[in-house]
């Protein structure tokens, strides 16, 4: 900060030379507009924070909850680790391809960005599609939310994640209206920044639900 | 499904004309009072033509002065209900004895304790701290505005909102009858299939989603938009509380909007999370409850501790005592506070080492409380103290606040706590730091800060006799809990059989009684200020000899509250600049850089709301209707990219000689 006040030695008037006990000149205002950082990119941080807490409840009913069958199945009997494995490679895939998607907007090439969202977009599709069909699988069988506290618990967690990329897609599509008829203004990089964060924030949570529920849920 | 599809059903789910209280006559009267006073209230504005002004002013502002003015009035009006439920509880309570019933009867009793807990935490105390930390905090670190002023205003109204769905609770079908924490399974589809839980849900949920924002957006400000030379050891102690008060809002209420979402799946879908069979587990909510409650309620003291700092420093005329002791106090109770949760419920049978670990967390607490009290002592030490308003109160919290934490540091003993668990002393001990800390902290804050919002002092004869009855009423209304608590009494009683308890009542009533006048004084007191404005006027903008920087601009100040922005130096840095002979600018004028309004925040606001209506009625057409509107309302928002705009030179240059005129002709 102090390159501020060295930049600017007139700021006071000079007809009232202001007086410190050291007696050296004291500046108390900038003469030109100061421009704040833009909070943004923290802000967002922030908010995937405390996103990361309401995950972290789930966690925490599931590690609590997560054996109160109720006489009802288990992991071991419901949970199809290859349809999980599937599931993991789509959304692993489509954060790759969302990095892509951030290295063409560094390289402002606005046609490859809006290319590499669509192509993310389409395997969160996937990955909900996927997830959607081991739900109605789930009910099917009998075993819905309603049946055990454990499937309460899953079903809350995953279903939670499963939101969130539903409202990630639509935030997507949005963004890709937008940047195609704006172009790659400062506005929509710090725009795809943000979603960017978010599909890895919750590709981070997915590690954590594939480990923590499907795989131990098996053992 | 669809061969059974009723049209009323689908429409207006389970509302119907039962659902309005017509049979209690005194619903009924509050009712006809609330209409007619709406009516006054929207006659007189369509009168004096002032739907334009509010609307582009107020209602679509983005400045953080007027929504921090904003969010006052909701927690003052708030404020009078919360109380008027307060003061319907100590009557019953003082009446219903020896076979006496009382006026109200159990089920609109429990309401009305649920109501007055959930509307004095979150939309009293909530509303009236936000509302200081919005107006006072860009202007002591030197800003123009928040980070994020659109989100700002959003804030607002859903904390709004969600304070209007609790009012409607009250003549549209009933509120929660379970307390404020509504505890499974008491809270759950079984024990109360009635609206009253699902009203307490979407009204916190809404006004929670408003909160976690504006703590985000806070934060941010605080963080990055601090003036030049601004450090963090040279923020003013204000602006640290508010700092630490909104991590504890970003950490602490998804917690509360998770375990929410869990219960309401509990109501709604049938999940068993926090069922009695099928493998549900009750304490799992009492417990997530009280990983939010319990920052909770340092949320809402932190930014009282920081008000009391500033009305020390300023009123006894010396930088504070102990400024780096003060911030580190401040974190520490800010970590502090998520260790302690479990001290809610000693008696679930954790067990002794659990019991242990939580009461010796709770009782070290007490020590950086302590550290700070003693620095605003020693501030107060060989000072020239000047017992204004402010300072009065801050007396008053100083005594206050250590009874009740004495009481405090007594409970979080595990074996005391198992004979006062549940019983009016816990009644008595957390309105002792929540009235004699919040509540005075803000009343404080009010008479410390008016001028700066509106350019005149508050009347001190009626504030003197508000602040008389309302410190000897909090004492009578609550040092009988106290001794009924030490007897075993327990809380939420609807009646009582040992007439002998009834005098502590009685003394309890009066208190309330005695409080009941204090809030009327404050009310006359705005009154009579309002129309005393010109004797009361303060020109200069730093009536107090304040010592930061939001007494260095004019009162109130103008929309882009600094013509330049300031540099730091010190951290009591208006003083500092004060002794170095600052001389205001008053010309070089340059063209400000300002956010736009926008009405977006209260359109999206009011569509979460009306889904929230749906949903507490089962309205299902309502519910998708109002939840598809509020999703396209905020895509619609953010094609908006044209959200600034600048202040000409000229304007500015207009409004600081009008001040450069003001203050030849008046200092």
């Amino acid at each position: 900060m102090s390159e501020l006040t060295l930049k600017h030695p007139g700021a006071m008037g000079a007809e009232n030379p202001p007086v410190s006990k050291d007696g050296s000149a004291g500046h108390f205002y900038m003469t030109r507009e100061h421009h704040p950082e833009n909070g943004t990119l923290l802000g967002f941080w922030l908010y995937l924070m405390s996103d990361c807490l309401v995950f972290a409840v789930l966690f925490a009913c599931y590690g609590v909850l997560g054996r109160n069958y109720a006489a009802g199945p288990g992991g071991a009997e419901l949970f199809e680790l290859p349809l999980v494995a599937l599931n993991t490679a789509l959304l692993l895939i489509s954060s790759i391809t969302y990095g892509f998607a951030m290295l063409e907007m560094q390289k402002r090439r606005k046609g490859a960005v809006l290319m590499w969202l669509a192509i993310t977009g389409v395997f969160g599709a996937g990955f909900l599609g996927v997830e959607l069909y081991e739900f109605a699988h789930l009910i099917h069988e009998g075993a819905g939310p309603q049946r055990s506290a454990f499937l309460s618990s899953f079903f809350a967690l995953v279903g939670t994640h499963g939101l969130h990329v539903t409202f990630g897609i639509l935030w997507l599509i949005t963004l890709m209206v937008q940047v195609s008829k704006h172009g790659l203004v400062a506005a929509n990089r710090r725009r795809l920044m943000c979603l960017s964060m978010f599909w890895h924030f919750l590709d981070v949570v997915w590690i954590g639900v594939f480990t923590f529920v499907y795989l131990m849920g098996v053992l | 499904m669809f061969a059974n599809l009723d049209l009323t059903k689908l429409i207006f789910g389970r509302l119907t004309w039962e659902a309005i209280p017509y049979h209690e006559p005194i619903l009924l009267v509050t009712f006809i009072a609330v209409c007619l006073g709406g009516i006054a209230v929207l006659a007189g504005i369509t009168y004096m033509k002032w739907w334009g002004p509010l609307w582009r002013d107020w209602i679509t502002s983005i400045d953080h002065k007027k929504i921090g003015v904003m969010y006052m009035i909701l927690g003052l009006i708030m404020l009078l209900r919360g109380f008027a439920d307060a003061i319907m509880m100590r009557a019953q309570q003082a009446i219903a004895f020896n076979g006496s019933e009382g006026y109200l009867p159990p089920h609109h009793y429990d309401q009305v304790f649920t109501a007055h807990g959930v509307i004095m935490i979150f939309f009293v105390a909530m509303p009236l701290v936000t509302g200081f930390m919005n107006y006072i905090v860009p202007l002591q670190i030197g800003a123009r505005d928040v980070a994020f002023p659109f989100l700002n205003n959003f804030s607002f109204w859903m904390t709004t909102f969600g304070a209007l769905l609790v009012m409607a609770s009250l003549f549209v079908g009933e509120f929660a009858k379970t307390g404020w924490l509504a505890y499974p399974p008491l809270s759950g589809i079984l024990a109360s299939p009635d609206v009253g839980v699902d009203y307490y849900i979407w009204a916190l949920q809404i006004a929670g989603v408003g909160t976690l924002l504006s703590g985000v957006n806070l934060i941010a400000t605080i963080v990055k938009m601090r003036a030049p030379g601004m450090g963090m050891m040279k923020m003013p102690i204000f602006t640290w509380t508010a700092l630490c008060t909104n991590v504890l809002i970003v950490a602490a209420f998804p917690v509360l909007t998770a375990v929410l979402v869990l219960l309401s799946l509990d109501r709604y879908v049938g999940t068993n999370f926090f069922t009695n069979d099928l493998g549900g587990n009750a304490m799992m909510y009492v417990n997530l409850i009280w990983i939010w409650g319990h920052p909770e309620v340092y949320i809402l003291i932190l930014p009282c501790f920081g008000i009391f700092s500033e009305v020390v420093a300023t009123f006894c005329g010396k930088r504070l005592f102990g400024y780096t002791s003060m911030v580190y106090a401040t974190v520490v109770i800010t970590i502090l506070s998520y260790l302690v949760w479990l001290h809610h419920f000693f008696t679930m049978g954790s067990g002794a080492s659990v019991n242990s670990f939580f009461g010796i967390t709770t009782m070290i607490i007490s020590i950086p409380t302590g550290a700070k009290i003693f620095n605003w002592l020693f501030t107060m030490y060989k000072g020239r103290i000047k017992f204004e308003l402010p300072m009065m109160w801050t007396i008053a919290f100083m005594i206050t606040f250590v009874i009740g934490g004495m009481t405090g540091v007594l409970l979080a003993v595990p074996p005391a706590d198992f004979v006062l668990h549940n019983s009016l002393f816990l009644i008595a001990h957390f309105h002792n730091v929540i009235i004699g800390g919040v509540l005075f902290g803000l009343f404080a804050g009010i008479y410390y800060w008016f001028p700066k919002a509106f350019g005149y002092k508050l009347d001190p004869f009626w504030g003197k006799m508000s602040f008389w009855f309302w410190v000897v009423g909090f004492y009578f209304a609550f040092m009988p809990l106290y001794v009924l608590g030490l007897m075993g009494v327990t809380r939420r009683m609807n009646r009582f059989d040992d007439p002998s308890l009834q005098i502590w009542f009685i003394i309890a009533a009066l208190g309330a009684a005695m409080i009941a006048v204090g809030i009327a004084s404050m009310l006359i007191q705005f009154a009579v200020s309002y129309m005393r404005r010109e004797q009361l006027r303060d020109h200069t903008g730093d009536p107090w000899g304040g010592r930061t920087l939001e007494w260095s601009t004019s009162s109130p100040p103008p929309d882009y509250n600094f013509a330049f922005t300031p540099i730091v130096h010190d951290n009591d840095s208006w003083y500092d600049m004060k002794r170095r002979h600052y001389v205001r600018p008053t010309e070089g004028f340059i063209p400000i850089h300002m956010p736009k309004n926008t009405a977006a925040g209260f359109v999206i606001a009011a569509l979460a709301a009306a889904t929230g209506f749906g949903l507490i009625w089962h309205m299902w057409l309502l519910v998708v209707v109002g939840f598809v509107a509020t999703i396209v309302a905020t895509i619609v928002h953010t094609f908006n990219y044209k959200r600034d705009f600048h202040i000409p030179k000229e304007e500015v240059t207009r409004v600081e000689d009008a001040r450069t005129r003001l203050l030849a002709a008046h200092v």
